[in-house]
């Protein structure tokens, strides 16, 4: 069994600890919003936050998780849309929108640690997710609106 | 429209009210896939639209959304001619069905076709709800009017709204087609207009549904180990070890499927367990032992060199316009070049996925596909059952770009739902994603130019030599089509008298198939490369060249493109080869935004390129930064596009901003290469594709046009390899003819 705290919630999971977070929000609480795209970190559809920092969950397993808070796009929001989130809707950031919970999650963790980043540390944030659709450009203008926002 | 039939039922749409996932519905052909809910409706004159007591206006949309915003710009000219209010607008996706017409979503198409239906379906509703309400008033229905979701008497104030005549209109005859009046375009209130896409809310939340998120009750989750190479098949397995992991359930082998394997899967052994990961680990612990097959030869660097080699001899001739040998012989400047792109791979963010079930000889699947008849048909064929007992449902997708047109893992699910008796969610790795996709056609290409003493261009030959799609359906394709030479070859628009196209011969030994613009990528970056290769023959400015080799603005002479041009299968008296909208619109546009001619940093350089597809026309303009190390940068990159009329303003632009980066991707970074049959690609790791950090700042300039519209998804790609490549040729004096960039080539002396 291992417990994780997921949007607040605890569950027990009787699940492999070796199972990536991504493998268990998806199949075992029917968490869709966290994403799979490469399985190896490397594209960012899997963002999630732990404990307040973005991590990719396809290379978190449940046992990294255990104990820790875990903050999928799901929760983000719950209470009151997240300034990232209004930026993204204010732009109209996503076209296939697949990878944009991922990119939604980055942006607001940099914006928790970095409230007023420069465009170079927007780059260099968010070079790990990958949108295959091309809406980086609207990614940096929604980043830096919201940054806007939140100051 | 033609066959608009009145399918009211109160009772039919009972049941639609969606809340989550309803299972085994097909219901009115409505895909149950979204978590918004339906009201039943009372009044649905035709297949597009359905309107219930409430008001609420449930329009259908046919065609798949894969990021282009086609849900949105298709509801939106329905409720233009509706008169609806906006905010009653519901969207439903249908399900595959050929009462539907076409809804195979690729080409660039999905406005071109179905503008006028949807204009119509939506007047048609119009016109009946304003009858019932002149009939309730007894006054003529010319004493009345429409406005937002309510008919309106004169200009007394009396209103009903739709919703309060929706069930009296159900009782009329639906009016022929052609018959009701359609707005001008004065009176549009929505076409044009950039509103938040339907889905906007849901993606943000992270609740939208695309095909990976579909989930059943007693859902089982499949990994599938497919054939090292192009036509491998299982020889023997051991699930041994597999079936001792924890979670996973059965293995089942797939059949494989003969050469060409069509849309059909490829076959394998697939590892079924309850939940994906335990799939995963159980199918690492499969001993699996192959048949190699015809292709488990196939070298990429070996393929490059003999397509290269056939691009030096006369090929099958495509277009031969006046005496091409003789001008060549006679010309005062004589140049060649000789170009190469290699594979790629699609890519998308959302690897291929599928849900089905299996019950009473009846499958249902829910997937994101692009082509949903195809995958009834597939589904059909594969399981050796009747297409009226498939029923695809059609998720968002996750990105297609062309890859989500052929349906083979939507059969995979279907089969192994059977197989296991429960219903089956197959999820491809993304490694399973690069080793197994449909990949764009390597292609090398030879062209010739001859100038005269003036420094015109006189002669062009252009040698094309790429394995076609058709090999992926047809045995023994070895030939392009004429579509594929349709796309940047036989419709080349210069002015030059003497012109001969050809094509060269080219087995494949993987799954050739289309990819965001096609053969346009090669075709276009050839084309474009050369013409900047002749100005600088010619020592003139390549926008100047370029003017003056489009010529006169005029519409081509369909005879000088010869018999096989496809023209997008539009018409060309509808949609001509217009040289004045590709010369004196986008060309003129792009250069003069882009700041051509002003000066720039050393190592700095900008390239032009234009080019026509999907019958719309894109000139680009690169800003590129060449370092000592050759590494290249792309600060900007302007595209003036004239698509012919604008449903979405907002959406066009995106699909523009989006094809800058993926032909930026496709020029910098993405290559597919093969040993042994393999790819030896297989994640981002070595798969690249531009990221946040490679992308330039885009302006995108759609000029006003009352045109029919034209393509918006792919033109834009085309344009943007030649466009970084002549940037380069400007910023540093070397050709690039070979993608993608090697910066090693690049390097300061």
């Amino acid at each position: 069994m291992t417990d994780i705290t997921v949007n607040g919630v605890r569950h027990s999971l009787d699940a492999d600890s070796a199972m990536p977070l991504l493998w268990a929000l998806r199949d075992l609480l029917g968490l869709h919003g966290t994403k799979f795209g490469c399985g190896i970190g490397a594209c960012g559809a899997c963002t999630i936050h732990l404990d307040g920092q973005a991590v990719r969950s396809c290379i978190t397993t449940l046992q990294d998780a255990g104990g820790k808070q875990v903050l999928t796009i799901e929760g983000l929001g719950m209470e009151k849309e997240h300034p990232v989130q209004s930026a993204w809707k204010a732009g109209n950031v996503p076209q296939c929108g697949y990878c944009q919970p991922g990119q939604i999650m980055q942006a607001a963790a940099l914006l928790q640690q970095t409230p007023k980043p420069t465009d170079q540390q927007i780059v260099d944030a968010m070079s790990g997710n990958i949108c295959r659709c091309g809406t980086y450009q609207r990614i940096k203008a929604a980043i830096r609106a919201a940054a806007g926002e939140t100051a | 429209m033609s066959n608009i039939e009145n399918v009211s039922r109160r009772n039919l749409l009972k049941g639609v009210v969606a809340s989550g996932f309803l299972l085994g519905t097909s219901v009115a052909g409505w895909s149950p896939v979204s978590q918004a809910v339906a009201e039943p409706a009372a009044f649905m004159p035709n297949l597009f639209v359905a309107i219930a007591p409430s008001g609420q206006v449930t329009v259908v949309v046919s065609r798949s959304e894969m990021g282009t915003g086609i849900r949105t710009s298709l509801a939106m000219v329905l409720a233009d001619e509706l008169d609806a209010d906006w905010k009653d607008v519901h969207v439903m996706q249908a399900q595959g069905d050929a009462k539907y017409g076409d809804q195979n979503t690729d080409g660039s198409k999905s406005v071109r076709l179905l503008l006028n239906t949807m204009r119509e379906a939506g007047a048609t509703a119009r016109q009946m709800l304003l009858t019932v309400a002149a009939q309730r008033w007894n006054v003529a229905a010319s004493a009345c009017h429409t406005e937002a979701g309510a008919v309106v008497l004169g200009t007394n104030g009396k209103r009903l709204r739709y919703g309060e005549l929706a069930d009296a209109a159900a009782r009329l005859p639906v009016p022929p087609a052609g018959s009701v009046h359609l707005k001008e375009r004065a009176e549009w209130r929505y076409i044009g207009k950039s509103l938040p896409i339907v889905d906007l809310d849901d993606i943000v939340q992270g609740s939208a549904v695309y095909g990976i998120d579909v989930t059943l009750p007693g859902m089982k989750h499949a990994s599938i180990e497919r054939p090292p190479s192009y036509g491998g098949r299982v020889k023997s397995y051991d699930a041994t070890e597999a079936l001792k992991v924890p979670g996973v359930e059965h293995v089942v082998e797939i059949p494989a499927t003969p050469l060409p394997s069509g849309f059909l899967p490829l076959g394998g052994v697939a590892v079924v367990a309850t939940n994906t990961w335990a799939a995963m680990q159980g199918r690492q612990k499969l001993q699996v032992q192959w048949e190699t097959g015809p292709n488990a030869d196939y070298d990429t660097t070996g393929y490059r060199a003999a397509l290269e080699a056939t691009a030096k001899q006369p090929g099958k001739v495509a277009r031969q316009n006046g005496d091409l040998d003789h001008a060549l012989q006679t010309a005062s400047k004589r140049i060649s070049a000789d170009y190469f792109v290699p594979h790629l791979a699609h890519a998308m963010m959302e690897p291929e996925a599928s849900t089905a079930t299996f019950a009473d000889g009846v499958c249902t699947a829910w997937t994101a596909t692009q082509n949903p008849q195809q995958a009834r048909a597939t589904v059909a064929q594969f399981l050796g059952i009747g297409q009226s007992a498939v029923t695809i449902n059609i998720t968002l997708l996750g990105g297609g770009f062309g890859r989500k047109s052929k349906p083979d893992y939507v059969a995979e699910a279907a089969f192994l739902a059977r197989s296991v008796g429960a219903p089956v969610k197959v999820t491809w790795t993304r490694e399973d994603d690069i080793a197994h996709d449909y990949y764009h056609a390597i292609a090398a290409q030879h062209l010739e130019g001859g100038l005269d003493t003036d420094g015109k261009a006189v002669a062009w030959l252009h040698r094309t030599v790429f394995p076609s799609i058709g090999s992926t359906f047809t045995a023994d394709t070895v030939y392009g089509s004429a579509g594929e030479l349709s796309q940047g070859v036989v419709d080349m628009p210069f002015a030059i008298p003497n012109v001969r196209c050809e094509n060269g011969r080219a087995e494949a030994h993987v799954r050739i198939g289309w990819y965001r613009s096609v053969y346009n990528i090669p075709h276009a970056f050839a084309v474009g490369s050369f013409v900047d290769e002749l100005a600088a023959a010619a020592g003139k400015d390549p926008t100047q060249f370029l003017l003056s080799l489009l010529g006169e603005p005029r519409k081509l002479d369909p005879r000088l493109l010869g018999s096989g041009y496809a023209n997008y299968g539009a018409s060309l008296d509808e949609y001509p080869i217009d040289i004045g909208r590709m010369r004196n619109v986008v060309l003129l546009l792009a250069a003069a935004r882009s700041g051509w001619g002003s000066p720039l940093p050393a190592r700095h350089g900008r390239g032009i390129a234009v080019h026509r597809s999907f019958l719309s026309y894109v000139a680009a303009v690169a800003h590129v930064a060449v370092a000592t190390d050759g590494t290249v940068t792309v600060p900007r990159i302007d595209l003036a596009v004239d698509c012919g009329m604008v449903v979405h303003p907002d959406r066009v632009a995106a699909q523009f901003e989006g094809a800058a980066v993926m032909g930026l991707g496709n020029t910098l970074f993405s290559s597919v290469t093969f040993k042994q049959g393999t790819a030896e690609q297989s994640n981002f790791g070595d798969y690249q594709v531009a990221r946040i950090d490679a992308t330039p700042e885009t302006h995108v300039y759609v000029v006003r046009s009352d045109a029919p519209p034209g393509g918006v998804g792919e033109p834009g790609v085309p344009p943007v390899s030649a466009a970084i490549c002549n940037a380069i040729f400007s910023a540093v004096g070397r050709r690039v003819r070979a993608l993608p960039v090697d910066p090693g080539e690049l390097k300061a002396a």
